[in-house]
């Protein structure tokens, strides 16, 4: 197999690897638009916040440590232990169902009926408060993820040296892709399998499309708006967690994690707000996409490199698409078409 | 308040008292929209709610339902004094309704919307019903089958897959009673549920309505401003006007009454 072919391949694979991280994040957002109708712009702070208290509760660090020691003149950093990473998981897990409620309780409940516009410019606010939050909290220095689960089954870091042989084998050329992608990718399947299950098939979950479909209807069979906000959040919030995790294993838990919510945002718009398979869908493409042009157009690799823009068409390159959408489909792919009748 | 049953003419069994609203007053703001209304509903009996437009009577029934809380006056409800509530744990108590302008789920199919009104009766976990095994799945089953004999009962199975955004209005407003009562209420509340149909409609609705509280024993309160329909139907009548209640009583009764023909009517005033 000639080599340009693998390499190609290898880009492909490689696209559709970081299109399972844009969707993992565009999900959140799914989730909530769809039960609440809030474009949650906090949702990549969200991830940020995940892992840092995950990593956090790893490392025994104490919550606002820099805020005690200014105040009481002590030195307190760490309380000096390590806690597994699954005990982790589950701590991490409570803080993140404590800040929906809290979200919910202190913001969103008194919003409720409010435009849109409202509602998206307090997710705003919310974004940059939890970004000074979580830097107060944890300190803003970067930190390293390492994830392990019992039995020493640890978030990979590196080449996958078994299909590297494997392709040696077969096709006499190397074959690069990095254990975490495939890890990655494996986990988005299960918690998308998870969520559907979850709305399809749960009491929670038809409540949760009935309070995103009429309000009013909802109070009237018996459900709580409230519980079911709270619910959702805390969905989001997981969502976030394990973006999170990944995302920050793959670059080091740090303030640029909360700007793959940028990246989501064309993701939205081509899978559609309110569609989980349009989520993932949608960030395949953008993820395939981004590289494939890049590779044929930005180095320009095909057509014997007629077309060659210089590179770092990877920066515009989802913006764009998702603007073509705008136009020609604003629904986005999966979109729920709006029926209304006269 | 009455613990004593007795047989209609047309041999239905009307209970003791299910619920009591007394001395009601509801204001908003400076405005009464109810002014010290009390009157019982008794168990299977269909309850009509009269009066022309702005009587308060969609504000009485938002009251029984749990939307508006009333300044004053008391809710009793199975024997008990209601304390203030949400719309939510009105209905988790058995207390289901309609709407003047329809809420249905619109993006969700016929079934799905029916199949929200049982919510309350699923009581399998979250994880055994995402796994679908176990109590859940014999609780779907159950629920399923319950609700197929409502969208029969009803006539709307030919529409069971079709989101209900597509609806005509009439259906819709037979989804809206399908869903209501899958929820099995002790009291069923409808608010207009004629509005806005035409006479084939409307004779539908009537019958819907008949057979319901025949065949299900469903209690059912209704608001109506077109009196003809309303006292073909009804066993009794609360007529309100002007948020005060003028006349209580069967539809004969009501129909004699010099208050209600006023009312209805105009009075000259000399």
């Amino acid at each position: 197999m000639p080599e340009q072919l693998v390499f190609a391949m290898e880009v492909f694979t490689n696209g559709l690897m970081s299109g399972v991280l844009y969707a993992l994040v565009a999900l959140g957002f799914v989730l909530i638009y769809k039960a609440s109708g809030i474009f949650n712009f906090a949702q990549g702070v969200m991830a940020l916040f995940a892992a840092m208290t995950l990593v956090g509760i790893q490392n025994g660090q104490v919550p606002f440590a820099h805020l005690i020691n200014a105040i009481f003149g002590t030195h307190v950093h760490t309380f000096g232990w390590n806690i597994s990473s699954a005990f982790a998981l589950i701590l991490t897990v409570g803080v993140m169902i404590l800040l929906a409620w809290a979200v919910q309780r202190f913001v969103f409940r008194h919003l409720v009926g409010q435009e849109p516009i409202i509602l998206f410019m307090a997710t705003i606010g919310l974004a940059y408060f939890l970004e000074g939050f979580a830097d107060l909290m944890w300190n803003s220095e970067i930190k390293t993820l390492t994830f392990c689960l019992p039995g020493e089954l640890c978030l990979p870091q590196g080449m996958n040296l078994a299909i590297d042989d494997a392709a040696y084998n077969a096709w006499g050329v190397g074959f690069f892709i990095d254990n975490l992608d495939i890890t990655a990718t494996l986990v988005a399947i299960v918690l998308v399998i998870a969520l559907v299950a979850f709305s399809q098939y749960t009491k929670q979950g038809r409540a949760m499309r009935a309070v995103a479909d009429d309000h009013q209807a909802a109070l009237s069979v018996g459900i709580s708006l409230n519980f079911i906000w709270v619910l959702v959040w805390s969905l989001a919030g997981f969502v976030a967690l394990v973006a999170g995790i990944m995302w920050g294993a793959k670059s080091g838990v740090q303030f640029s994690l909360s700007l793959i919510a940028l990246k989501a945002l064309p993701v939205l718009m081509l899978g559609g707000f309110t569609s989980i398979p349009g989520a993932i869908v949608g960030g395949l493409i953008i993820g395939v996409g981004e590289k494939m042009f890049e590779y044929c157009f930005g180095i320009g690799q095909c057509f014997g490199g007629v077309i060659n823009l210089g590179g770092a068409t990877e920066n515009w390159f989802a913006y764009v698409l998702a603007l073509v959408f705008l136009v020609f489909r604003p629904q986005g792919l999966f979109g729920e078409k709006i029926i209304e009748r006269v | 308040m009455s613990n004593d049953s007795y047989v209609t003419e047309d041999g239905r069994t009307i209970g003791p008292t299910v619920m009591e609203m007394k001395n009601i007053t509801l204001r908003f703001g400076g405005v009464k929209a109810i002014t010290d209304i009390s009157f019982d509903i008794r168990e299977g009996e269909i309850r009509a709610i009269i009066g022309p437009n702005g009587a308060g009577k969609s504000s009485m029934l938002n009251v029984i339902s749990g939307f508006y809380v009333p300044q004053e006056g008391e809710v009793w409800y199975k024997g008990a004094k209601r304390p203030p509530m949400k719309p939510y744990q009105v209905a988790e108590q058995g207390i289901a309704r309609t709407f003047q302008n329809i809420a249905l789920f619109e993006g969700m199919t016929v079934l799905d919307n029916v199949m929200t009104g049982r919510l309350r009766q699923m009581k399998a976990n979250m994880f055994e019903q995402a796994i679908w095994k176990g109590k859940a799945e014999r609780e779907e089953v159950e629920n399923r089958e319950k609700v197929e004999r409502i969208i029969d009962f009803l006539e709307i199975q030919a529409i069971r897959k079709t989101p209900v955004g597509r609806l005509p209005y009439g259906l819709k407003k037979r989804v809206e009673l399908a869903r209501a009562l899958a929820a099995e209420p002790s009291i069923l509340l409808l608010d207009e549920p004629m509005a806005g149909m035409n006479v084939e409609e409307k004779e539908d609705m009537s019958r819907f309505i008949l057979d319901m509280n025949d065949e299900f024993g469903t209690t059912i309160a209704l608001i109506e401003h077109d009196m003809g329909v309303v006292m073909d139907l009804s066993d009794r009548v609360v007529v309100m006007d002007y948020g005060k209640k003028i006349g209580d009583g069967t539809p004969d009764e009501v129909r004699n009454n010099q208050d209600v023909i006023d009312a209805y009517l105009g009075v000259a005033h000399d």
